[in-house]
C-alpha cells in the first residue's frame, strides 16, 4: 500500500490544478452573471429551429 | 406568422400584445398598435430583419410593457465630458460602455439586444446581464457613434441610461469574485480532507498500518491548517474586530471553535495521540461560506434594481447657447448657462427662469402636491418636474449646492447617526459565549479530577466542536436571503437583512403624505354652482396639461356640450399664471385660482368665506367665470388611495403605530388622516427636511422607527430611521437613503412586507431552537466522552441540512394571503 505516499499528493495536486482553473474562470467573470448564459444557450437553439 | 393579431375577440398590439384601444383600431390595417412607441419598434424591429424576436417571446411565454422610445437624439452621449465620465477606451478606435436599459424583461430581450452588432455595423459586441438589466457595448467610434447606438436601442423599445457608480461596482464585483475563490478553496480542501478521513476511518475499523494512519493524519492536519487560515481567516478577523469593539458576535464562537480545534489538532498530530477534527471543521468553513455567499447575492440583487432606478435621473440636458440647442451630460452645467426644459422634464439645476410660463411640480422636494406656478423671474430647484410648458432657465447652482445637494448633505448626518440595531443572531452568540465555556470549564474540571489532564482536554475540546452554532450562522442568513429573493418578486427590494429584522418588531410607522397615502395628483371633488358649467370646464380644459386641468377634464369631460356650443368655442389661452380662458361665442370664459381671478372677476369679495371654507377642507379651490361673473367654484385635492384607510389599520395591527409626517399644509394633511383613521395627534405638517430629522430622530431614540416617504425631502429622515421605506416614483436621494424600496404604488405592500418579516423571523427563531436542540444533545454525548468524530462529522451537516430544508422551505412556499398570513 506505499502506492497511497504517492497518490494521496497526487490527488491534493490535482485538486489543485482544479482549483487553478477555477480561480482563471472567476477572474475571468464567468461567475458574474449566473442567470443570462442559460437563456442564451436555449435562445441559439430556438432561432436556428424555427428557422 | 404573428398569431397575437387574431387569437382572441379584443384586438392586440403586434408589440406587446396588450389589447388595442378602441379609438386607435385602423380599419383595414394588417397589423394593429396599442401606441405610437409600439408602433415604432415593431417597425425597427421589422425592417432590421429581427422578427424571430416575437417567437421567441412566445416561447418565453412573458408578456411585454407597451414600448416607450424616448425619440431622444442622445447627442450628449458623444461630448467630452460623456465619455470622460462613462467610456472605458479599448485601444485601436475600441470603446467600451455599460448601458442601463429599460423595458427588460424576458430571454427574448437577451437574443435582440445582443444581435446589435448585426443591425449595427461598428458595434463590435453586445452583451447583456438580464438580472442587472445592464449591456456591455464595444464599439469602434470611426464607424458609428455612441449617439447612434443609444438611438438604436431606444428605438428598439429599451431607452438607454448610463450606469453611475463604476467605481462602487468593480468594488462590488471584486469582494463576490473574491467570496467565490473563497468557497472554492475550502469546498476543495472540504473534499480532500473528507476522502482522507474516510480511509481513515475505514482504516481503524479494519486495522492499518500506523504508518498509514500517521501519514493520514498530517495531511488532513496540513489541508485542515489551509482551509481554517485562509478562506476560514474571515470568522478571525471579523470576531477580532468585534471584539476590539468590546462586542461580541455570532463569528466570535464559530471562531472559537476552529481555533481550539484547529491547535488541539495540531497539537494531537505531533505528539501522536487523540482525535483530530478537521473534517468537521472544514464542513463548516465551507457552509458558513456559502450561507454568507447566498446572502450577499440576494442583497446585490435589490441594490441592481435600485441601480436601475437611479440611472434613469436625467444624466443630459438641453444647453441654449448662441440661439442653437444642444444636448450636453447635466455634469457639464456651470452657473450662469440657459437651459430649455420642456413639459414632462426634470430640471438639472437650480436657476431663475429666464423665458416662458409654466406650472413646477415640487411634490418630492416640498411634499407640496399641488404644482406651483412660476413665470419670468421665478425660481426653479433641481429635481422638480416640468408639468407646464417648456421655459428656459438660467442655471444659478449645480451638482451639491444646488437645494437638493444640500439635503444629501443631510442625508448623510442622517446615516451616520443611524440607530444600531443588533442582530438577532449576534445577540445569540452573546449570550453563547459565556455559556459554552462555563459548561466547557466545569467539563474539563469534572475529566481532569477524574481521568487526568489529557482526558480532559480532549473532551473538552470536542464539546467546543459540536457546539459550535454553526447551523445557527448558515440558517439564519440562508432563511433571510429567501425572504429578501421571495420580496424582490413582489417588488418590494429589501436592501439590508438587519431591516427585516427590525420590521418584525413593533413600534411607530411615520407615513408621508403626498405619493404614500395620497395618490400625488389632484382630483375633483366638490363642485359649487350651475351644471351648466360642467360640460364648458371638461371641454376648455381638454387639451391641457397641468395637472390640475386634466383632473379637470378627468372629471367633467363626460358632459356633452351643446353641439352649438361646441361650434363657438375657440381660442383656448392657457395662463401659465394659474389659469385657463377660452371664447364661447361672444361670451368669454375664465378658469382659474383666487389670485388669477383677482383681476378679472368683479365682486370677487362675495365668494371669498366659501374659498375659505374649502381652504379649511384642504382643498384647492378653482374658479369659473363666465363674461366677469362667477359661476361655479370647484374643489380639488390630492385623495388618498382607496386601499389606504385599510393598509393604515393593517399596519397598526401590525403592532406599527402609524403617524403622519409631512412638508404639505396643515388644512390638507388634517383631512387625510382624519380620513385614513390617523390620530390627529400624531401628524405634523408642513414639516422642513430638518424639521423631519429632528422628528424622526426624537421618535427613534424612544422606540423602533419607521419612516415611509418618496421625496427629496424625506431623505434625511429616511436615513435617520430605524428602517427608511422609500416607495413609488421616489427620488433618487430617497432610493439611496432608504433601507426598503417599494416598487408599487400604495401601502398594500408595506403591509406584505411587515407580514412576511414577521414570518420570516418567526422561522429564523425556529430554527434558533432546532439547531441549539442540536448542539445541547450533541454538547451532552461529547461532556459524556461519548462524541467520536466520526458521529461529530456526520451529525453537523446533517442537522444543518434539516434546518436549511425546513427553513428554506417554510419561507419560500409562504402563502402572502392565506392563513400564514395572518400572524
Amino acid at each position: 500500500m506505499d502506492v497511497l505516499f504517492i497518490v494521496l499528493p497526487l490527488a491534493v495536486l490535482m485538486a489543485l490544478v482544479a482549483l487553478v482553473a477555477f480561480f482563471w474562470a472567476v477572474h475571468k467573470g464567468q461567475f458574474d452573471d449566473l442567470d443570462t448564459p442559460a437563456h442564451r444557450a436555449v435562445l441559439d437553439d430556438e432561432v436556428k429551429k424555427k428557422e | 406568422m404573428d398569431k397575437t393579431n387574431q387569437s382572441s375577440s379584443t384586438i392586440q398590439c403586434a408589440h406587446c400584445g396588450l389589447p388595442v384601444p378602441k379609438g386607435l383600431v385602423q380599419t383595414g390595417a394588417d397589423k394593429q398598435f396599442c401606441c405610437a412607441g409600439c408602433r415604432i419598434v415593431y417597425d425597427t424591429i421589422q425592417s432590421c430583419g429581427l422578427d424571430s424576436f416575437y417567437r421567441l417571446r412566445e416561447v418565453a411565454g412573458e408578456t411585454l410593457q407597451p414600448a416607450k422610445p424616448t425619440h431622444s437624439k442622445y447627442q450628449a452621449y458623444d461630448a467630452p465630458e460623456f465619455t470622460r465620465l462613462y467610456v472605458q477606451p479599448l485601444g485601436n478606435n475600441a470603446h467600451s460602455i455599460e448601458l442601463l436599459l429599460e423595458g427588460v424583461t424576458c430571454s427574448a430581450c437577451i437574443w435582440l439586444i445582443e444581435k446589435l452588432p448585426e443591425v449595427l455595423p461598428g458595434v463590435i459586441e453586445a452583451r447583456l446581464n438580464l438580472r442587472a438589466a445592464s449591456v456591455r457595448i464595444a464599439w469602434d467610434d470611426q464607424r458609428v457613434a455612441l449617439s447612434q447606438i443609444a438611438q438604436m436601442l431606444d428605438r428598439l423599445g429599451h431607452p438607454p441610461h448610463p450606469a453611475k457608480g463604476q467605481g462602487k461596482k468593480a468594488m462590488v464585483r471584486r469582494e463576490s469574485r473574491k467570496m467565490l475563490i473563497h468557497i472554492g478553496i475550502a469546498g476543495a480542501l472540504m473534499g480532500n480532507i473528507m476522502l482522507i478521513a474516510l480511509a481513515m476511518y475505514a482504516g481503524d475499523a479494519s486495522g492499518m498500518e500506523p504508518i498509514y494512519r500517521t501519514f493520514f493524519r498530517w495531511l488532513s492536519v496540513l489541508l485542515g491548517v489551509v482551509s481554517l487560515g485562509w478562506p476560514g481567516a474571515v470568522f478571525f478577523t471579523s470576531s477580532w474586530r468585534a471584539l476590539k469593539n468590546r462586542s461580541i458576535n455570532l463569528d466570535v464562537p464559530i471562531a472559537l471553535a476552529l481555533l481550539v480545534g484547529g491547535v488541539a489538532g495540531i497539537f494531537n498530530v505531533i505528539t501522536g495521540r487523540g482525535e483530530i477534527y478537521f473534517d468537521s471543521l472544514a464542513v463548516l468553513v465551507f457552509l458558513l461560506l456559502v450561507g454568507r455567499f447566498v446572502q450577499y447575492r440576494q442583497h446585490r440583487r435589490a441594490d441592481d434594481a435600485v441601480e436601475l432606478m437611479f440611472s434613469m435621473t436625467p444624466t443630459s440636458c438641453r444647453l441654449v447657447r448662441d440661439d442653437t440647442i444642444i444636448e450636453v451630460p447635466v455634469e457639464a452645467l456651470v452657473s450662469g448657462d440657459i437651459v430649455e426644459v420642456a413639459s414632462g422634464e426634470v430640471m438639472p439645476a437650480d436657476g431663475q427662469v429666464t423665458h416662458g410660463r409654466s406650472a413646477m411640480d415640487e411634490a418630492l422636494l416640498s411634499g407640496e402636491s399641488i404644482p406651483v406656478t412660476v413665470s419670468t423671474g421665478a425660481k426653479v430647484f433641481a429635481g422638480s418636474l416640468n408639468v407646464g410648458q417648456t421655459i428656459r432657465v438660467r442655471v444659478e447652482a449645480t451638482g451639491e449646492s444646488t437645494r437638493v445637494g444640500k439635503l444629501m448633505q443631510l442625508v448623510e448626518a442622517g446615516v451616520q447617526d443611524k440607530p444600531q440595531i443588533a442582530r438577532l443572531a449576534d445577540r445569540v452568540g452573546f449570550w453563547f459565549l459565556p455559556i459554552i465555556c462555563c459548561v466547557a470549564a466545569v467539563v474539563f474540571a469534572a475529566w481532569w479530577s477524574a481521568k487526568g489532564m489529557g482526558n480532559a482536554i480532549d473532551h473538552t475540546v470536542a464539546l467546543l466542536i459540536v457546539t459550535c452554532p454553526c447551523v445557527l450562522g448558515l440558517a439564519t442568513p440562508l432563511t433571510i436571503a429567501v425572504a429578501i429573493g421571495r420580496l424582490s418578486r413582489e417588488k418590494i427590494l429589501v436592501k439590508s437583512a438587519t431591516a427585516l429584522e427590525a420590521l418584525a418588531q413593533r413600534g411607530r410607522i411615520l407615513l408621508d403624505k403626498t405619493g404614500t397615502i395620497t395618490r400625488g395628483q389632484p382630483k375633483v371633488v366638490r363642485y359649487i354652482g350651475e351644471d351648466e358649467a360642467k360640460a364648458l370646464v371638461g371641454e376648455i380644459e381638454r387639451t391641457s396639461r397641468h395637472p390640475i386641468g386634466r383632473a379637470l377634464h378627468d372629471a367633467f369631460g363626460e358632459y356633452e356640450l351643446s353641439g352649438r356650443l361646441r361650434a363657438t368655442l375657440g381660442n383656448v389661452t392657457e395662463r401659465h399664471d394659474g389659469g385657463i380662458c377660452a371664447n364661447v361665442g361672444r361670451k368669454r370664459v375664465e378658469i382659474g385660482s383666487l389670485t388669477y381671478m383677482r383681476e378679472r372677476v368683479e365682486s370677487i369679495e362675495s365668494i371669498i368665506p366659501t374659498i375659505d371654507l374649502l381652504d379649511q377642507a384642504g382643498e384647492t379651490s378653482v374658479i369659473v367665470a363666465v363674461d366677469g361673473a362667477v359661476r361655479a367654484i370647484i374643489g380639488l385635492r390630492d385623495e388618498p388611495r382607496d386601499d389606504s384607510q385599510q393598509a393604515v389599520l393593517s399596519i397598526d395591527k401590525l403592532g406599527w403605530r402609524p403617524a403622519i409626517l409631512s412638508g404639505d399644509r396643515p388644512a390638507v394633511v388634517n383631512a387625510v388622516a382624519r380620513e385614513v383613521d390617523i390620530d390627529p395627534l400624531s401628524v405634523t405638517a408642513s414639516a422642513t427636511p430638518e424639521q423631519k430629522l429632528k422628528i424622526v430622530k426624537d421618535c427613534a431614540r424612544m422606540r423602533r422607527t419607521i419612516m415611509v416617504g418618496d421625496g427629496v425631502n424625506d431623505a434625511a429622515a429616511l436615513a435617520a430611521a430605524d428602517v427608511g421605506i422609500a416607495v413609488h416614483g421616489g427620488a433618487e436621494a430617497s432610493l439611496s437613503a432608504a433601507d426598503v424600496y417599494i416598487a408599487r404604488p400604495g401601502l398594500m405592500p408595506i403591509v406584505e412586507l411587515l407580514r412576511m418579516s414577521r414570518h420570516t423571523m418567526l422561522v429564523v427563531k425556529r430554527n434558533l431552537v432546532i439547531s441549539l436542540t442540536y448542539n445541547a444533545v450533541a454538547g451532552i454525548l461529547a461532556a459524556a466522552g461519548l462524541m467520536h468524530p466520526m458521529l461529530a462529522a456526520i451529525l453537523m451537516p446533517l442537522s444543518a441540512a434539516t434546518v436549511l430544508g425546513t427553513a428554506t422551505w417554510s419561507v419560500w412556499r409562504y402563502d402572502w394571503h392565506g392563513k400564514s398570513a395572518k400572524i
